[in-house]
């Protein structure tokens, strides 16, 4: 039973007086559908401006109004959640749905200190009284690893260091154990090493408290170490959906396996070219049209600007489903790699 | 061996000495402690603010009493010139010259302060309202503002001082106090519209928090950096419109009680003989004037984020 069941998600970005100037609205999400159960880790995995992060923002209900149209259906927990009214959706953030943001440092208020921000939470959610939400507060910032906790209580944002910023916002989080958790390229502010922790971090949480994860990230080492299941998302539409092991171990999507090669391997031989994937997001065309990939493409055929790819289970591959006409084949890997 | 250790030593201990501060304003105080310009500008303040408190003690003799009278010749447009006892002579009347300057300052920086409180809070309310609702409440508020701002700052004082039919010094307050708000109001409204779109704002929104304490938590005290240097700025501005109101004679009818523009403008009759009569005043005004702006202009530089380390 899934916690969260997004289904045929789409925002459309209108710019003002787009009727006047003809202008077409942009379709940043374009019919996301996945399933998020409790314990599990789902990824988001694409490049800049794929919707991985307007997908989250609308769960979250945090896009604007004005501009955005939100169509399709994200039923947290058997609630819908794009049909509630803003205030009923306000009780809900913090309390069921819990996000982690980027750039640590500017996520946090610079002139308050950590204690505060993590009992306002507690406050607002729960009616903890101020003196025990600061003890919970101090439980929190163990609980992720910050040592110390009593002293970074009274301590200001800019006195922590990156990877401790980061710890404390999880903590913030988590305060009132959110039964989702959005994770929105947490690890993108930060060094390897500090990468790795807060990582390892996430899936302790995930493992000790059944919180449901949304890994969104573009770095597919997070999506390796991390995820149960990826999604991986091209011009607003999912591409590819497996499992961890079976995206890694044999990529179908043209698009998949293009990331995959642009990532340099320990293990490859020496004097290896690194393949990137060619032009840019700008390159692509319409869904409407045909694959929006097929510009890029390396294995584009003709019917790939003729024929919209649907979702479809893997032929060759069960548990997979791939929207493509002509996936990229074992042999095809094996000359690559 | 042990001099690399002791190096090391140092190096930390300067590290940790450099991130000692509690807060921004902490970080900002031990940039202004080594600014001379700042250390100036205080002096000036300090040493002004402290005159104006101790006026009265300071003070040899009563302001209003026109002791020297019997040295005012006014056939041969004859004042008292400096003598012992009163080191900078008398005015126009036979009053103490130097008691009316010190008794001056503490009417005149209370007028710049009072009017300068008045009009951060009048644009505090404005400033936040239209930063925190935006939509029309902030079109209607941005172009009353506009309208305010297109008037120059000191024909506007002027216009509304003239308003009221029997002017003093609380009329000055006031109407310098109204022409402050809408600086303060469009400061704050901006810094309170960059402050909406902030990644720490759209972090507490996705905690729930409520739009009242995201106003006041989260967007105001993060805005209030530049309201509170203008604020010193315009205690300048202030402190010389309020002189300006006085010298036109829509201050305080009432001159044994003495306020430097006041004097000034008592001064302009006799400025061809006693040039000194205005000097002093006017000297006065553009002192604590400059102190005030080179406090305000070395708190901007330590604020602004682009000087920081």
């Amino acid at each position: 039973m899934a916690l969260l069941e997004v289904r045929d998600l789409s925002v459309v970005f209108r710019s003002r007086g787009h009727q006047r100037t003809g202008e077409q609205p942009v379709a940043a999400v374009d019919g996301v559908s996945f399933d998020v159960a409790p314990g599990q880790t789902v990824g988001l995995v694409g490049e800049s401006g794929c919707g991985k992060s307007v997908t989250a923002m609308s769960i979250m209900g945090l896009l604007p109004k004005r501009g955005n149209q939100v169509t399709g259906s994200a039923r947290f927990d058997g609630t819908e959640l794009l049909s509630l009214s803003d205030r009923q959706m306000r009780d809900r953030r913090g309390r069921d749905l819990g996000m982690v943001f980027q750039d640590p440092l500017s996520s946090l208020n610079p002139v308050v200190p950590i204690g505060l921000q993590v009992t306002e939470v507690l406050e607002r959610h729960q009616g903890t009284p101020r003196k025990q939400a600061a003890m919970e507060a101090a439980e929190l910032l163990d609980k992720v690893g910050i040592p110390d906790p009593r002293r970074r209580l009274s301590e200001y944002p800019h006195q922590l260091s990156g990877g401790m910023r980061q710890r404390a916002l999880i903590a913030i989080a988590l305060a009132c154990r959110p039964r989702l958790l959005i994770a929105d390229e947490p690890t993108t502010a930060l060094d390897v090493t500090i990468q790795a922790q807060i990582l390892a971090l996430l899936a302790e949480l995930v493992r000790d408290t059944g919180t449901a994860l949304i890994m969104i990230t573009h770095d597919l080492g997070v999506v390796a170490g991390l995820c149960d299941e990826v999604n991986v998302l091209y011009a607003g539409r999912v591409v590819e959906r497996a499992k961890r092991h079976d995206l890694f171990a044999a990529p179908r999507h043209p698009y998949t396996h293009g990331l995959l090669s642009s990532i340099p391997r320990l293990d490859s031989p020496r004097g290896e070219r690194l393949v990137p994937i060619k032009g840019s997001v700008a390159d692509n065309i319409p869904w409407q049209n045909g694959c929006a990939f097929a510009p890029r493409c390396p294995n584009a055929i003709d019917t790939c600007v003729e024929v919209t790819p649907e979702m479809a289970v893997d032929p060759l591959v069960s548990r997979r489903l791939l929207r493509c006409h002509n996936p990229v084949t074992a042999t095809q890997r094996e000359a690559l790699t | 061996m042990t001099a690399r250790t002791d190096k090391i030593d140092e190096l930390a201990q300067r590290a940790a000495e450099s991130d000692a501060g509690v807060s921004l304003a902490a970080a900002a105080w031990r940039r202004l402690r080594r600014n001379p310009v700042f250390l100036v500008g205080a002096g000036i303040v300090v040493l002004f603010v402290v005159l104006a408190i101790l006026s009265p003690l300071l003070a040899a003799h009563d302001p209003a009493d026109p002791m020297l009278g019997d040295q005012v010749v006014r056939a041969r447009n004859e004042i008292p010139p400096p003598q012992p006892g009163h080191p900078l002579g008398g005015d126009q009347v036979g009053r103490d010259l130097l008691s009316r300057l010190l008794v001056g300052a503490q009417q005149t920086l209370l007028v710049g302060v009072l009017a300068t409180l008045i009009g951060l809070a009048g644009g505090l309310v404005l400033g936040t309202l239209a930063g925190a609702l935006s939509g029309w409440v902030d079109t209607v508020v941005m172009r009353a503002v506009d309208v305010m701002l297109s008037i120059p700052g000191l024909l506007l004082a002027v216009s509304i001082g003239a308003l009221f039919a029997q002017p003093n010094q609380y009329t000055v307050i006031l109407a310098v106090a109204i022409v402050q708000i809408p600086v303060f109001a469009r400061l704050l409204r901006g810094s309170m519209l960059a402050q909406r779109h902030s990644d720490h704002v759209l972090a507490a929104r996705a905690l729930g928090v409520r739009q009242r304490a995201i106003v006041f938590r989260h967007m105001l005290p993060n805005s209030l950096g530049p309201v509170i240097v203008q604020a010193t700025l315009v205690l300048a501005i202030a402190i010389i419109e309020a002189a300006g109101l006085s010298f036109l004679g829509l201050g305080n009818p009432d001159d044994r009680l003495p306020e430097w523009g006041q004097m000034l403008g008592q001064a302009q009759n006799v400025i061809d003989s006693h040039p000194q009569l205005a000097f002093w005043p006017a000297g006065c005004i553009i002192v604590v004037a400059l102190g005030f702006t080179l406090v305000g202009e070395s708190l901007r530089e330590a604020l602004d984020p682009k000087s920081r380390r």
